[in-house]
């Protein structure tokens, strides 16, 4: 697989480690109520879809940047990249 | 029809005319006592448990595909008792001991061949947690032997001693484990579970539930509502998939693992060796090939076909092991899809829907386990109850802090 990475250009995926679902840039508020639930849910419960699947990349032999690779898990086709640092702020995750 | 020595003469000397197809190709009736979705290994084993252990017959197995035609028929065939943590060890050791007796159990030639494991160590620490993991093989009834690197050898003086990375410095031999003819466990169980008044419905696939009220009536399938007292689903590979349709979200992601076959040689490896610390394991096929096989990918994926880097990675650990394999060629290799659970551990569960039950999450070991899932998931289906090898397969485990974490790496790539 082939990552086009915004920056550098398209990447091998080799050069990436692999964490799982984008989702987890959501990362639960910690003192609400229901924290003991939303954090079960958050790290154990997946979607796992079969198609398009945005899942969080890391460069680890690049530059180090955290990518959000929208993939489809049953052709394995790239279908956007994007920097994780610009998802999360369009969450509000980030300062 | 019973298979025999007397019956294969029999019809050698008669023009093998008298050969039936040994499982019937029904049409689903409106109603069962229990639908099994997925006729893999595990649903196969279910039907046939159910029907042989508690007689309970009125069964349909429904197939998306063909029977044998999805992970029961993409494995590497091996089978072994060689757990650590009590929540698995007597499961695993259940299911072993069924493999032992199976071919007689359900009258079917499965190949079933006890021609021993062996799990290299390299180190110290290795060698510390071989014994460790030797002494809890032992204790729930299963056998061990540590092995120096002189004991090693003896048996395979072909592998790479003096690797400058990992040297071989002894081995934890399993000898009850082994390989067993996979497509032959599928055919097996749906020939039992059809003697037994089973029906295997094939070429059938799931296309929801009907749940009201909190409770499951039956499944929407592309030959029409099947109506069922309970409806087990077993699709390990394919479970987020289809407990998506009853709206449950499952602690599961899909990995997909290659495996590989070589060209045919002469007898060269006459048991399975493990090199884990290289992602690499291999044994050899009663035709000759070299059956083999590394870790997964490393992301979703259903596709059931992997990537080059790892085919790089397994043969290297290979060449890495058993330099003499450098001049063999690969005939083929092939990927499989795994419910990769969040611990690394399979789950035989009620759910919290009534009259739906879920088994599932085998990760990369779901074939060695096809008898005692199947027996354990007929109990529980049967009586209510979890069998007692199996009660630790809870799905609200990680709720609780319930966790059999043998491996501690579970769904998480990078921990492989």
């Amino acid at each position: 697989m082939i990552i086009n990475h915004p920056i550098l250009g398209p990447r091998d995926a080799q050069e990436f480690t692999y964490l799982g679902d984008a989702s987890l840039i959501d990362r639960p508020d910690w003192q609400a109520d229901n924290a003991a639930e939303a954090f079960h849910d958050y790290l154990y419960l997946r979607d796992n879809p079969a198609g398009e699947h945005r899942e969080l990349w890391f460069h680890e032999q690049g530059d180090r940047s955290w990518l959000v690779v929208t993939r489809n898990t049953v052709t394995h086709d790239i279908l956007n990249v994007e920097l994780a640092r610009d998802v999360a702020r369009a969450r509000g995750r980030s300062k | 029809m019973r298979y025999s020595g007397l019956k294969v003469i029999k019809e050698a000397l008669t023009g093998h005319k008298g050969w039936r197809p040994a499982w019937r190709n029904p049409e689903p009736k409106a109603q069962y006592d229990v639908v099994i979705i997925g006729g893999g290994g595990h649903g196969l084993a279910t039907a046939y448990y159910l029907a042989k252990n508690h007689g309970i017959t009125n069964i349909a197995v429904v197939e998306k595909g063909w029977i044998g035609g999805g992970n029961v028929g993409r494995n590497t065939t091996i089978v072994r008792s060689n757990y650590l943590l009590d929540g698995n060890g007597p499961f695993y050791e259940l299911s072993l001991k069924l493999w032992e007796g199976l071919e007689q159990d359900f009258n079917y030639n499965a190949m079933v061949s006890q021609r021993g494991i062996l799990n290299l160590v390299h180190s110290d620490a290795q060698r510390d947690a071989a014994r460790r993991r030797g002494n809890a093989m032992i204790l729930n009834g299963s056998d061990a032997e540590l092995l120096d690197a002189s004991g090693v050898q003896a048996m395979y003086p072909f592998l790479n001693f003096d690797n400058a990375r990992f040297p071989i410095k002894g081995g934890l031999l399993h000898r009850r484990g082994g390989t067993v003819r996979h497509d032959a466990v599928a055919w097996g169980y749906a020939r039992g579970a059809d003697m037994r008044g089973v029906d295997v419905i094939q070429n059938c696939e799931v296309t929801g539930f009907r749940i009201e009220n909190g409770t499951c009536l039956g499944v929407e399938t592309s030959k029409g509502f099947i109506g069922a007292g309970k409806v087990a689903s077993c699709v390990a590979g394919s479970s987020s998939r289809v407990m998506e349709k009853a709206g449950m979200r499952l602690p599961i992601e899909s990995h997909v693992l290659q495996a590989f076959v070589s060209e045919g040689l002469k007898p060269v490896l006459d048991g399975v060796i493990t090199f884990g610390a290289g992602h690499f394991y291999c044994s050899q096929s009663d035709k000759g090939g070299l059956v083999f096989g590394g870790d997964i990918d490393g992301y979703n994926s259903y596709a059931q076909r992997g990537n080059l880097p790892v085919v790089e990675d397994v043969v290297e650990g290979g060449m890495a092991l058993i330099p003499a394999l450098g001049r063999v060629r690969v005939l083929r290799s092939w990927g499989g899809v795994m419910d990769m659970s969040m611990d690394g551990s399979p789950f035989i569960d009620k759910t919290h829907i009534d009259g739906l039950y879920f088994n599932g999450g085998w990760c990369y070991g779901g074939f060695k386990a096809t008898p005692a899932s199947g027996w354990c998931y007929a109990h529980l289906l049967a009586t209510g109850q979890p069998h007692d090898v199996a009660t630790a397969f809870r799905l609200d485990r990680f709720r609780h802090g319930g966790m059999i974490d043998e491996k501690g790496q579970g769904a998480q790539p990078n921990l492989h």
